[in-house]
């Protein structure tokens, strides 16, 4: 038993690293929060030549054909780098429910331009409820088009074309679509921008009948609890380099124990999300019978750490860390709209305990 | 990135499996309840057989009587046997501590002399380490040694001490230069308990019981060739044993947490709350859920730290957040239990109205000490801090 990374899985986390570092410096991010779409189009063709658009989907497509643990480390690489723009819309979510249920025409139709970066796509879910549970949702088709609203929609505002999850099944609705409305919603993330998208007999093109996106949906969720950990563990190193340099009474304040027992829990946090999310990948990998759960104590656990980690970089960071001109608070507002997304930790604690206490045997699959 | 068992370490736990299969005491039930006085006679031939069976310390080299077992081997192993509830090995500390430092840093002679005694339980080893005035400070211990011709003198006290009542030897920890900076100046000694001076005192603790010992050393004398190491190089010694403690023991904790949870789980779905079984109440079902959660997620962290120290050969300072975690989760499960047991959960063992004997009611005391032993909480944020985080020392 190896939990750890291979070559090519340190390779790619490495090179990720460099790449996002390279490419999204603190400048660029401000840039690019004060557009209307965090979008940008010179990054978004680097990020198809380094395969990223690709990861996780099948050569025959135009993907790299990686696997989920992979994933992982490139959503914990691009969230450490706070990555803006619609690359979590288009790649990890509208890309896996592609990939988990259209055939393999509409793969090709659509799945293709996302791995070769010729587009840009969202999944619209959740309607006015918030409610992240799909039993919850109520559009439904009718004679091929959708009406009604859907809410927290990611990056719509530049999507070629939406997935839309209803009732009776999941669609594909053309941005330019007749009867289709993206009006901005006004976010605390910056670098993600959200939408409410009202349908009102748009067309719509169906891709399955079913409505059960469980797969996709859980691989979107692991890889949001990745993009947790980068931005937990840009906090701890943003936190730790400034309690080493900022001086109080003489002293470095990391050298005061209130400070540094703050940083080593922010360490625990992170390594303990960090584990989480890395078996969660390998789970869904594996097709493992404790994926689902697998993935609930990731996004579970990650949701709650990278608010409390967030909470003591900012107080660590004193008056500073309350400024706008300090980065800690773009991470900080990242981290409340994805610990909501796809379920906050009180909606995963409660499919954790579906799991483990209504089902009559526990989980004990272990080593 | 693999977490499926390799082919030899299936093989190490297939061979495990059909050993226990056959050689598992069936009457471990009905001594567990008792005091340990009486059933030590019990675990010391549970350890004599596990060692026919080259079982007692798969993490010793072969030619000390081990398998040179891997760490995930390591882990496996007691992972096994507390999936099958086995009982404990008398010589615990010897086998889990004080055996490898004997290997790691002792003489020929003293090896010979000490390690197929430890194996087979025949002579039981305690480790005197903490001081009435040296706890999280360890290197300021002040029980002094003093060489008188081919022996040392010791003076002194120990606390916390788990096994004293039955300890044939003991690891000291002493002062042997007093002019030293205090990290240069101790010696490990290997100490008969039987020497004239030593005393040894029960400690009770606030369950209760006494699992600790108190060490009094007056004008003991000590052979010179009991030194373990090097003269002045005790700290070195102390802190390798030390290692050992936050080695692959952990692995089986994860089962032992989710036996408990279990048990909780089945406990809440037969207590009412609030018109209701406690396990349809939605405050119960998330703390649950949370709990059961971290226990895996112990578990994982562990599972990396295993991995990490597999592929680069020595433990690091992030062994720190395994002790940590599992400390204050363990608190967190019997709070846990509390409330879901409400004024039943203060009933102690022997009260004819207590839950499950007073396992609770004695959890929620005895945890309190795990954020304590084996290097209080503070003392692990402190490592963190300095040792992983690079943060300047706070003391």
């Amino acid at each position: 038993m190896q939990f750890g990374l291979n070559e090519s899985q340190e390779f790619l986390k490495d090179s990720a690293r460099k790449f996002f570092a390279g490419e999204c410096p603190s400048a660029e991010i401000r840039r690019l929060m004060e557009t209307n779409t965090a979008y940008d189009a010179a990054l978004w063709s680097k990020l198809t030549h380094q395969g990223y658009t690709g990861i996780i989907f099948p050569e025959e497509y135009g993907g790299v054909g990686l696997g989920k643990v992979e994933l992982m480390l490139l959503m914990e690489e691009s969230g450490r780098a706070l990555l803006p723009g619609p690359f979590f819309s288009t790649v990890v979510l509208a890309g896996s429910i592609l990939d988990a249920v259209a055939t393999p025409a509409h793969k090709k139709q659509y799945l293709g331009p996302i791995c070769r970066g010729e587009v840009r796509s969202t999944v619209a879910i959740v309607e006015d409820s918030a409610n992240w549970d799909p039993r919850s949702l109520e559009m439904t088709s009718s004679n091929g088009k959708l009406t009604g609203e859907k809410f927290f929609v990611a990056d719509a505002a530049i999507a070629d074309f939406l997935i839309v999850v209803a009732r009776d099944g999941v669609f594909v609705v053309d941005s330019k679509a007749r009867g289709l409305r993206i009006t901005p919603l006004q976010g605390m993330d910056l670098t993600r921008k959200l939408y409410v998208v009202e349908f009102s007999d748009t067309p719509a093109e169906k891709l399955a009948a079913t409505s059960d996106l469980s797969r996709p949906f859980n691989v979107a969720t692991a890889a949001l609890a990745a993009e947790l950990v980068g931005g937990m563990q840009r906090t701890l190193d943003i936190t730790v380099e400034y309690a080493k340099t900022r001086k109080q009474f003489g002293k470095p304040i990391g050298m005061f124990q209130a400070v540094q027992h703050q940083c080593a829990d922010m360490y625990l946090e992170t390594e303990s999300s960090r584990s989480a999310v890395y078996y969660a990948g390998w789970a869904l990998e594996e097709n493992s019978p404790d994926a689902a759960t697998a993935v609930s104590i990731a996004k579970m656990y990650a949701s709650d750490a990278a608010r409390t980690v967030g909470n003591r970089g900012i107080q660590i960071h004193g008056g500073m860390g309350f400024t706008w001109e300090n980065d800690l608070h773009l991470y900080y507002r990242r981290a409340k709209a994805s610990e909501t997304a796809f379920g906050d930790a009180t909606f995963h604690r409660e499919r954790i305990a579906s799991a483990v206490i209504d089902s009559s045997t526990v989980s004990a699959k272990s080593a | 990135m693999d977490l499926n068992l390799t082919a030899e370490e299936l093989a190490f736990r297939d061979e495990l499996r059909s050993w226990l299969a056959s050689n598992l005491p069936t009457d471990w039930e009905e001594w567990r309840e008792k005091p340990i006085e009486e059933s030590f006679p019990y675990l010391r031939a549970w350890q004599r057989k596990l060692q026919d069976g080259r079982w007692a310390a798969v993490s010793w080299p072969k030619e000390y009587g081990g398998r040179s077992a891997t760490l995930m081997q390591q882990a496996i192993f007691w992972e096994e046997m507390a999936r099958v509830e086995a009982p404990p090995m008398a010589n615990s500390l010897g086998l889990g501590l004080i055996g490898p430092t004997i290997i790691a840093c002792g003489t020929e002679a003293q090896k010979k002399r000490y390690i197929p005694k430890i194996l087979s339980a025949e002579e039981i080893w305690c480790q005197g380490f903490s001081e009435p005035n040296a706890g999280s400070d360890l290197a300021g211990l002040q029980t002094e040694a003093r060489l008188d011709g081919d022996s040392y003198i010791v003076n002194g006290q120990k606390v916390w001490t788990s096994y004293g009542w039955v300890g044939n030897w003991c690891e000291l920890v002493v002062r042997t230069d007093s002019a030293a900076a205090k990290h240069k100046g101790l010696t490990v000694l290997l100490i008969d308990m039987k020497s004239p001076g030593v005393e040894v005192r029960p400690l009770r603790q606030m369950t209760g019981e006494s699992e600790f010992n108190e060490l009094f050393f007056r004008d003991v004398r000590v052979p010179a060739e009991n030194v373990l190491g090097k003269v002045n190089d005790g700290w070195n010694v102390a802190m390798s044993t030390l290692m050992y403690e936050r080695g692959s023991y952990g692995a089986r904790l994860h089962l032992i947490f989710k036996r408990y949870i279990t048990r909780l789980i089945e406990l809440a779905r037969i207590t009412p709350r609030n018109g209701r079984p406690a396990a349809e109440d939605p405050l119960i079902r998330q703390k649950l859920a949370q709990c059961s959660a971290e226990i895996e997620i112990m578990r994982f962290n562990q599972m990396r730290a295993f991995s990490r120290i597999t592929a680069t050969g020595v433990p690091g300072p992030e062994g720190s957040i395994l002790k940590i975690f599992w400390s204050e989760l363990n608190q967190r499960l019997q709070q846990i239990a509390q409330e879901i047991l409400g004024s039943y959960g203060q009933l102690m063992a022997g009260d004819p109205h207590a839950i499950d004997k007073g396992l609770w009611s004695y959890g929620y005391l005895r945890t309190r000490g795990n954020t304590i032993e084996a290097g209080t909480s503070e003392v692990q944020r402190n490592i963190i801090g300095h040792f992983v985080l690079g943060l300047p020392r706070s003391y």
